[in-house]
């Protein structure tokens, strides 16, 4: 069977495109970083890809807003392609600059013009690298991103700007459509405040998906823990399943069953 | 208007080229002027602004490191010996350089010769590292200073071989302590903590930006720094070995990539050999753009993989004048036509263009035949390529601006041209005064230690660094059941294929305000004692040396830096670990009045070290109540520590043993604040108490409970072996200095028996870290 292709979408400021592959690679898929500019040039096109990661990084420096430019260029340059892949029902991974650049894109979480969430400054007022415990939520995601992923996981999270805001209305929205993925806990799975929620997102959101659940957002960084000894007590505990590979894993083979 | 002056430098007298040095800011001295006076009767006319600037920079101390590579006479003598006398041709040449030619490691690649220091990984890649200051900058505009140091010497990186990629910053800052009085900060002086938080929000932002790892550093705080604060900024970089060289030939197209030019860095070079004071203009710290250099980075890559160049260097102190003047050498010339550099804004007279040092350029030298297809790649990611001229072998670098020549200069006169300095040095061995510790409660002395601002935790600053990014961080710099104890040194995994690892560590302290040898030696073996702790290669280990210095007028200061070029050479040669880059950073002073005030003797050492197995490494926090715990290393009473000769490499090279065996669980050097500090950290970072024996832990000369605890003797550690693995850890460690003087216990609480007395620390882990965390906890 064909490996599941992925495309790694990057331009100026993106720094977690690699390792985004890499993870890639390993959940078995064959990813393929690309510039933007080659699909603003049409040089290149989602043709035959099942999956899109939109990596970490400071895409334009994060001129504007984080993540503003780049959504932009989603929004206006590339509206028709994008619209087109997500109504097939392929998948879209957006992780911290991705998350905040899905947000300003005009299709996440909702497909409207108006912007519904956003992603602000940390509540520290700093950049915040640290990783956290995110209890998984019964969500649409377990059909596809959290499917059999243990209660509580970890993840690092590399941010300052990743506090989830929105309207009250909106959130009423995403809780009843259960979008919310993950939620920041301490490391018994109660809520807890800073350091354990390390932005002050309300109630404690970590990630969230589209209504469908094919779309997904979320400020840690899957990426970062696809082997062992990424995790930081791997040298006091020797029994570990790497988080990050296990999300990435299950898209793909979700991506495998029915794309 | 475009103005090229003409200097008459023929006709002015000596008093007349000393005011025309400082005037231009030239940063020559008598000397030079005279020699650059006489090759230009020799040439039988007056030369341009263009040509005396390019003479500046190239021979200024920032960049020839004159001080270091002079000729040396030395007088000195040890304590109840006879003075005795030696001769330094070059100085540098015959300690630090020596040394690394000496040992003549095969996995050496490229050393003291190109941006940065490469050895060996595997059998594909290799290594590189470089270490930088940006201390004048940093003193100025802390942010601005700070982040263009860190930009300059990732390029330093990408400028290596062919161009290597970034994988991880480390960054060492000295500054004045937080809470120094705003009144006697003098005009024309930020405050230390303005410095301090400007400096680490600098890096922060071009760091996370470029997407670079900070993943080691220290900082010391000291009154020395207020007025000078040291700013270290270092990259790692992986590349392919046959990567590791560059050429230029005849021919070759001058393709200037990156940033545009403007006047912000004019005389950065010159600037960095002067004295401080309050008149300093702000034109000389250049204003950097991350995502510009990140551009770069990402396109340059693409290129090297496709051969695309023959050479490649970054423009830092200088500029173009260096960066093409050093390429140049290559194929012995040049032609540059300086109006074609892309321009922030108009107004540029054309030796500003030529010196500037605007952030995020790069030179490459491109095979004609090359060139569409290496700007297609440029310009596909919106990075600006531009055709400056062409390489030759004409001997001469000749530089235009609209059809005219405004510098010819005989590339032989440019980069050899510049008369030798000869020096003298004077050094007197001092007596090491005993330290009297007052017989203090030990343990409110501990808290005391562990809250100082030299050893108090510093998550408040690493946190703001990404230092997962690129997701190789194995071992990283907070470990510890809550990922917040103090890691020895961060291993990266670079390679997805393999279990090889990198070690990065460094080695700094405060000894040099009394002994500059004492000083070396320490931070040496610091930087080692760290590599070793987490599991590192002694076999494998190069060092990098950074010397910032204040004045250097009188022959003892110069002797100060020449023992410090000693301590080098014999530890290199005792630990066999050669030296692979290196730089210098002098004058780091303030005049104030009439007086002249210099930094401490600082020299950071940074070491690293390739591994073969990451899944061996270990972390300092404590793992399992049972396990036995060791010190390796005996302590004495010294305030300014030495190193064994006999043992120290002995000691290391078995602990290495013992952890590569697997017969460790954790292990910690002793440094600041010695074994009780060392023992506190792994309690806390580990969430386990220990029970200690002081009259189990080997000592030269010691009497007292106080001083085994604090004593700062040079390689030590404190070893936490595993129960099962006791007998083999005792086979490996045998005939070295070691013993067992505890165990891990359950109990929450550091309990220390003393020589006559019980627990002379009885305290629970909970508080010690306390004390260790709230001098820096939440700073805002």
């Amino acid at each position: 069977m064909n490996k599941i292709k992925v495309i790694v979408l990057r331009t100026a400021g993106t720094n977690c495109d690699i390792e985004t592959a890499n993870g890639f690679k390993l959940a078995g898929a064959e990813p393929e970083i690309v510039h933007i500019n080659r699909f603003l040039r049409k040089d290149e096109t989602f043709s035959d890809s099942k999956i899109l990661a939109i990596p970490g990084g400071f895409s334009y420096g994060d001129d504007i807003s984080a993540g503003k430019v780049f959504a932009n260029k989603l929004k206006y340059k590339l509206k028709t392609e994008i619209t087109e892949f997500i109504k097939n029902g392929r998948l879209v991974i957006g992780i911290c600059n991705g998350f905040q650049i899905l947000v300003k894109s005009g299709f996440f979480p909702f497909i409207s013009d108006n912007q519904s969430v956003t992603l602000t400054n940390n509540d520290s007022g700093r950049f915040e690298c640290r990783w956290v415990y995110l209890k998984t939520m019964k969500s649409i995601a377990n059909k596809i991103w959290t499917k059999e992923l243990p209660d509580i996981i970890q993840l690092p999270v590399a941010h300052g700007e990743g506090k989830f805001v929105c309207e009250n209305d909106t959130l009423e929205k995403i809780k009843e459509k259960k979008q919310i993925v993950f939620k920041y806990v301490d490391e018994n799975g109660d809520k807890s405040g800073f350091p354990y929620n390390p932005n002050g997102s309300i109630e404690d959101i970590v990630g969230i998906t589209n209504p469908e659940g094919t779309i997904f957002g979320l400020m840690p960084h899957p990426e970062r823990f696809v082997i062992k000894q990424q995790y930081p007590f791997w040298t006091r505990n020797k029994n570990i399943e790497p988080y990050g590979l296990m999300i990435l894993k299950n898209a793909v083979d979700y991506a495998k069953g029915n794309l | 208007m475009v103005d090229v002056k003409t200097i008459d430098i023929l006709s002015a007298d000596e008093a007349q080229l000393q005011e025309m040095s400082r005037k231009y800011l030239l940063s020559l001295n008598l000397e030079e002027m005279l020699v650059v006076q006489k090759y230009f009767k020799d040439l039988g006319k007056n030369p341009t602004d263009v040509e005396i600037e390019t003479i500046a920079q190239t021979w200024s101390e920032h960049c020839k490191h004159k001080t270091l590579t002079s000729s040396i006479d030395f007088n000195y003598t040890k304590i109840g010996g006879k003075p005795q006398k030696k001769f330094y041709k070059n100085l540098l040449k015959d300690t630090i350089f020596r040394i690394t030619k000496e040992l003549n490691k095969k996995w050496c690649i490229s050393v003291f010769q190109d941006n940065a220091g490469v050895i060996e990984f595997d059998e594909k890649n290799a290594v590189a590292f470089k270490v930088e200051t940006h201390n004048h900058p940093s003193a100025i505009e802390p942010y601005g200073g700070a982040g263009t140091g860190i930009g300059g010497v990732i390029r330093d990186i990408l400028g290596v071989g062919l161009g290597a990629k970034p994988i991880m910053n480390t960054d060492v800052f000295c500054f004045g302590p937080d809470d120094y009085p705003q009144k006697k900060v003098p005009k024309g002086v930020l405050h230390p903590k303005r410095v301090f938080k400007g400096v680490v929000s600098g890096v922060r932002d071009y760091g996370n930006r470029m997407g670079i790892p900070t993943a080691n550093g220290t900082i010391l705080f000291d009154d020395g720094y207020v007025f000078n604060p040291l700013v270290y900024c270092g990259t790692v970089g992986i590349l392919p070995k046959d990567k590791a060289f560059k050429k230029v030939l005849p021919g070759d197209i001058i393709l200037a990539v990156g940033g545009k030019t403007g006047r912000d860095g004019i005389h950065g070079a010159t600037f960095s050999s002067l004295s401080l004071d309050e008149n300093v203009s702000s034109t000389v710290v250049q204003i950097g753009n991350p995502i510009v250099e990140k551009k770069v980075l990402d396109t340059m890559l693409i290129a090297r993989d496709k051969n695309l160049y023959n050479a490649v260097t970054d423009c830092g102190a200088g500029g173009f004048s260096s960066a093409i003047g050093e390429l140049a050498i290559f194929s012995n010339g040049a032609k540059v036509y300086l109006e074609k550099a892309p321009l922030k804004y108009k107004g540029l007279q054309p030796w500003e263009i030529w010196i500037s040092e605007a952030q995020e350029r790069m030179v490459f030298a491109v095979p004609k035949n090359n060139l569409e297809e290496i700007l297609k790649i440029f310009t596909d990611e919106d990075v600006e390529a531009t055709v400056l001229g062409e390489f030759n072998n004409t001997g001469k670098l000749e530089v235009f601006y609209d059809s005219k020549i405004v510098c010819s200069l005989d590339m032989e006169f440019l980069h050899d041209g510049i008369p030798k300095r000869n020096k003298v040095a004077v050094w007197n061995e001092k007596k090491s005064t005993i330290k009297k510790i007052k017989s203090k409660n030990p343990a409110s002395r501990l808290k005391e230690i562990l809250s100082s601002l030299n050893v108090c935790s510093k998550e408040w600053v690493i946190r703001q660094y990404d230092h997962e990014v690129q997701a190789q961080t194995v071992i990283k710099p907070l470990v510890g059941i809550k990922n917040d104890g103090p890691s020895d040194a961060a291993v990266l995994k670079p390679s997805s294929d393999s279990e090889k690892g990198i070690v990065v560590s460094n080695g700094v302290n405060l000894h040099g305000k009394k002994d500059a040898y004492s000083m070396a030696v320490s931070a040496i073996d610091e930087a080692l004692r760290n590599v070793i702790a987490v599991g590192g290669n002694l076999k494998k280990t190069a060092l990098l040396d950074n010397f910032c210095w204040g004045a250097l007028d009188t022959p003892e200061q110069m002797g100060e830096i020449v023992m410090a070029c000693e301590a080098c050479y014999d530890m290199g040669k005792i630990f066999e670990t050669p030296f692979i880059s290196g730089k210098d950073s002098l004058n780091n002073k303030y005049k104030l009045g009439s007086k002249t005030l210099s930094i401490p003797p600082t020299l950071l050492i940074s070491a690293i070290s390739v591994i073969d197995d990451i899944k061996k490494c270990i972390t300092m926090d404590l793992k399992k109540s049972g396990n036995p715990v060791y010190i390796v290393g005996i302590t004495k009473d010294e305030i300014l520590p030495k190193v064994d000769f006999v043992n120290a490499k002995k000691q290391m090279s078995a602990l290495q043993e013992a952890i590569e065996q697997e017969t460790v669980d954790s292990c910690h050097d002793c440094s600041e604040g010695g074994i009780s500090v060392a023992c506190s950290e792994m309690c806390f970072s580990g969430g386990l108490g220990m029970e200690i024996d002081l009259r189990d832990v080997p000592v030269e000369n010691i009497k007292s409970d106080e001083t085994i605890l604090f004593s700062e003797s040079n390689s030590r550690f404190i070893v936490e072996v595993k129960k099962e693995k006791e007998n083999e850890f005792n086979k490996i460690l045998k005939g070295t200095n070691f013993s067992k003087i505890g165990k891990v216990i359950i109990n929450k609480k550091f309990i220390v028996n003393g020589i006559k007395k019980k627990s002379v620390i009885n305290s629970d882990i909970s508080e010690l870290k306390n004390s260790w965390q709230k001098r820096l906890g939440n700073y805002d």
